[in-house]
């Protein structure tokens, strides 16, 4: 067999997305992360609701699904619940996933179905042209919000730990190696793994990330193991408080004290490097990386990417066909005469 | 046996009401359990609250029971109970004015205190005010009874007191000589674990029957001889337990993996809970977290190769209607069970009605058609799951299969089938597993007798495809937004649809025997069958000529049907809802249907039906004998 390229992957489809469109991006990603994976096209599933991220299915050169709006991740359950020979993607938007669809992504999630759930994060609706989403900040003036968005936004990262979601990551359809990397560690999560992917939607939501997407200084990257340090210089870190909250500070040059007094009004805590915090995204406990997604509410300073939480739990759809197994092995197979018979019969000559 | 004289009758409705905390459904179906052993053909109408325990004694708690056995086939559970048990004065209140003119009450009269007689809001106290006069009137204390008979039983007396049930039973099995062994051991084996609870239930059953057999107020027992069914092996069988089987069997009979997407909903939940029982047949289960992903992972499943189904009632199926549509839309087998309820809305969660059909054939968006089929009875239930599986596999579309509330819990003896003479569904579901235009694979090229596309499910290399709920291109699938396109495949799948009749048995007209015009048609669909017949049976044991026949399927109709309309001069329709079939026959043939229409949340009765034929008879000029 003759090694699979990223064209394996995509398919005769004309890609319709707008010109500028970051799904361009995503979708270039991951059509590349698929050769990596060494799974067969035919074992691979693309399902997707609707929005412009939904098209994304009709691109791969792989079994695909364009289903219905915020559905995907109930169609993608009953897939790979019943087939744990395939591997299943679901993509989907912000409003798709977090909106119509929430309520199957939080199950999705807490069931732990085997699906990679990449969710297309633009903070706006853009099929249907401009209204504000579940992600928007808040007084997001949009056609249907002239003065203004009323209702606080999701924080998707927040929202998928809160559901205790078995791997949750964040990247940007700008960074190739970083959203490749977690592609790939989401592709190869057994269990559900969620992806938040910051989009850039040029025609109606332009710029949303511009805070972070193209100032690397202000992505906070988190790294297994490593003390959790950004900025131009890595200046930057993130301490635990005694008051139990995570906070940016300032690290302190080698060679220099770190302050041990409380700030002034203003100015900067800064904190020895040996006092940063170390991510731990192998911690079975949600807890830490939620309060690392609280760091940034919504995307407009300082930034949490990458890998926030991977844990091991019984996975969906093994579950269900070790039951299987189980009561074949205590009952032996199926007798379907037995079966209509029942325990109580009489007959009548 | 007894002592005292046993009179033969040939038919018997009897009724157990009480509290719902007084374990009458439980009674009930032990009681039906014996009858169906002895022989007797039998129909059950188990009537319970939508609460799960109304406050005690309260009208809105009373449970009931009926159960029709015969030394003859019987179509219904009987229109009129002849012997009503009522446990408390609630339940008499609520079930009286149904007991037949001369028939039997027996009242647990220990229950007809000054509290109860006010929650149940009587005045004064029916036992003693002549309002029931006109009844068999038999007072048992039966808590007193049954409280001494388990005086020197180690259970608290809550549990002497539950018992109570067991003594109306045994004083019903007395009363109509069913035999009392196996009721002790399934007493036995249902508290295996608690020996000294099954000793006071069997003590509390022995009582109710010694009761019976001592007591002045008894003159006779009856017996009710063995029906004379067709030869075969029978059990007991409800219409939810039949039709969770013909899934089982339609899955082993395609050879493929049963998948049930569910949420639980009143009446069908209990499909989801047989079926979770049945793993070892590769069944799998999933309750998913609302009705839409119910559906929604059965559709998944269908893309996936299993014989996917979603088992709900009305208000599950509107929330599932979009996703029904994109089962259309993109053509895979999918099952969806809707067991009728009163609706609309939340309705009556635990009554039955036919009033989804107008539901099931236009409830979703776009030009959507989808074939339908509805089960006639509650064994009924095993056949109309097959067929509903059958046509889903061969067309590659949701079917729509209706049952109801009635259906659901209603018990009926079932003769066995021939395992290996089930219809044979493997050489409907043949997978795609080729290229089928040149080398390439076309998602929409359609078979040209059945108008159905290839099913190529994931894990078939080559065959890579995408499908979903935009419009697709004839044959290759491609999205496409060609006005000509779109005309073209709204035809072809109303045509797939449409074709179907072609595939199912013609409608079997019984015109009843002898010659000569027969002018009045009497045509039902679904649960209404068995009343009907009974009533048809019943207006030409008077000498009335009158002609029946029942749809099985509504979508499309049997070829036949115009054509069996027109050889009428009236055509009557019975319905647990406004006219929806009527409405459906009339748009389709231009024929002037009659309706008769009921929403009371109960089966017809025979006798209602039989008047309203007489009617119709009487309003063509027939001569109809009094």
């Amino acid at each position: 067999m003759t090694t699979a390229t990223r064209k394996d992957f995509a398919s005769d489809q004309e890609v319709r997305w707008c010109p500028g469109c970051g799904d361009y991006a995503i979708l270039a990603n991951v059509q590349g992360v698929m050769p990596d994976l060494g799974i067969t096209r035919e074992r691979i599933v693309f399902v997707s609701g609707i929005g412009c991220a939904a098209r994304f299915p009709y691109y791969m050169n792989t079994y695909g699904f364009h289903s219905i709006h915020g559905r995907a991740p109930a169609i993608a359950t009953g897939i790979s619940a019943t087939r744990s020979d395939l591997k299943v993607f679901v993509v989907s938007g912000d409003g798709d996933a977090l909106s119509i669809g929430g309520n199957h992504l939080i199950h999705a999630m807490r069931r732990n179905a085997n699906l990679t759930i990449i969710m297309f994060n633009n903070q706006i609706y853009g099929l249907t042209k401009g209204q504000y989403s579940p992600t928007s900040e808040l007084g997001k003036i949009t056609k249907s919000t002239p003065m203004g968005s009323l209702d606080h936004p999701f924080n998707p990262v927040s929202v998928a730990l809160g559901a205790e979601a078995t791997f949750v990551a964040r990247s940007l359809d700008n960074e190739r190696a970083h959203l490749a990397e977690m592609v790939e560690l989401a592709a190869r999560h057994q269990g559900t793994s969620f992806i938040e992917v910051y989009q850039n939607c040029n025609i109606f939501n332009d710029g949303a990330f511009d805070a972070i997407r193209g100032n690397q200084a202000n992505q906070i990257r988190l790294e297994h193991g490593q003390p959790i340090r950004f900025g131009a210089d890595h200046e930057k870190g993130v301490a635990l408080a005694r008051t139990g909250q995570l906070r940016i500070v300032d690290v302190a040059r080698p060679g220099t004290e770190a302050s041990t007094d409380q700030p002034g009004e203003g100015e900067p805590e800064v904190v020895a490097e040996k006092d940063l915090l170390v991510h731990d995204a192998y911690r079975d406990d949600p807890g830490l990386g939620f309060m690392l997604s609280r760091l940034a509410h919504t995307p407009h300073g300082p930034t949490p990417v990458g890998l926030f939480r991977q844990v091991s739990r019984p996975v969906y759809g093994e579950q269900m066909q070790a039951q299987l197994d189980d009561a074949v092995a205590r009952r032996g197979p199926g007798d379907l005469g037995a079966l209509l018979a029942g325990r109580d019969t009489w007959t009548v000559e | 046996m007894g002592t005292k004289p046993v009179q033969r009758v040939d038919t018997v409705t009897i009724r157990f009401a009480g509290d719902s905390g007084d374990g009458m459904q439980l009674t009930g179906n032990r009681f039906t359990s014996v009858t169906a052993r002895v022989g007797n053909d039998l129909a059950t109408l188990p009537d319970f609250p939508a609460e799960i325990r109304a406050p005690a004694g309260s009208l809105p708690g009373v449970s009931g029971f009926q159960l029709h056995f015969a030394d003859h086939d019987i179509l219904t559970p009987g229109d009129a109970p002849d012997v009503l048990v009522a446990m408390n004065p609630a339940a008499l209140k609520t079930n009286v004015a149904d007991l037949a003119t001369d028939g039997t009450l027996i009242v647990n009269s220990d229950a007809f205190t000054k509290g109860n007689l006010k929650k149940a809001a009587y005045d004064t106290n029916p036992l003693d005010d002549g309002s029931l006069d006109r009844l068999k009137l038999v007072q048992v204390p039966i808590t007193t009874l049954t409280v001494g008979a388990l005086e020197q039983h180690e259970v608290s007396s809550k549990d002497k007191q539950r018992a109570k049930n067991m003594f109306a039973l045994g004083l019903m099995s007395w009363m109509y000589s069913r035999p009392t062994q196996p009721t002790e051991e399934w007493l036995r084996n249902k508290f295996a674990r608690q020996s000294e609870i099954a000793d006071a239930n069997i003590a509390a059953f022995r009582a109710g029957w010694a009761f019976g057999e001592t007591t002045e107020l008894f003159a006779s027992t009856y017996e009710v001889h063995a029906a004379a069914l067709p030869p075969g092996r029978y059990r007991q069988i409800t219409g939810n337990q039949a039709l969770s089987y013909g899934l089982i069997a339609a899955g082993q009979r395609a050879g493929l993996p049963l998948f049930l997407g569910s949420y639980p909903i009143t009446p069908a939940s209990d499909i989801l809970h047989e079926l979770a029982r049945h793993k070892h047949f590769g069944v799998r289960t999933f309750q998913a977290e609302d009705e839409i992903a119910g559906v929604g992972a059965a559709l998944g499943a269908a893309f996936a190769g299993n014989l996917a189904v979603t088992t709900t009632s009305g208000p599950g199926v509107a929330l599932k209607g979009e996703t029904i549509g994109l089962a259309v839309s993109v053509e895979l087998p999918l099952l969806i069970v809707n067991i009728q309820r009163g609706g609309p809305s939340t309705g009556l969660p635990t009554k039955t009605e036919q009033s989804d059909l107008l539901q099931a054939m236009f409830g979703r968006n776009g030009e959507a058609p989808l074939p339908i089929v509805a089960a006639a009875a509650p064994g009924d239930c095993f056949d109309a799951a097959l067929e509903a599986c059958r046509l889903a596999l061969k067309y590659r579309t949701p079917v729509m299969l209706l049952s109801d509330g009635y259906l659901a819990n209603g018990a009926e003896p079932w003769r066995l089938p021939q395992v290996d003479q089930l219809p044979d569904l493997a050489a409907d579901v043949a997978f795609q597993t080729e290229p089928n235009h040149d080398d390439a694979f076309w998602p929409f090229q359609r078979d040209p007798v059945t108008l159905a596309r290839p099913w190529a499910i994931p894990g078939t290399a080559g065959l890579e495809h995408r499908i979903g709920g935009l419009e697709k291109a004839d044959g290759s699938g491609n999205i496409s937004y060609e006005p000509d396109n779109h005309h073209h495949m709204t035809e072809l799948r109303a045509a797939k649809i449409a074709g179907i009749a072609a595939d199912i048995p013609p409608l079997e007209l019984d015109r009843g025997e002898g010659e000569g015009e027969v002018r009045l048609l009497v045509l039902g669909w679904g649960s209404s069958y068995g009343p009907i017949r009974a009533a048809v049976r019943r207006a030409r044991q008077r000498g009335a000529r009158v002609a029946r026949a029942h749809l099985r399927h509504l979508n499309p109709f049997p070829a036949n049907t115009g054509e069996v309309l027109a050889g009428f001069d009236r055509v009557l329709v019975p319905e647990m809802n406004l006219g929806q079939l009527r409405l459906l026959l009339r748009a389709e043939y231009l024929v002037d249907v009659r309706g008769y229409n009921q929403v009371r949340g109960l089966p017809f009765t025979s006798q209602e039906l039989t008047d309203v034929i007489m009617a119709e008879l009487a309003e063509l000029g027939e001569e109809v004998p009094a």
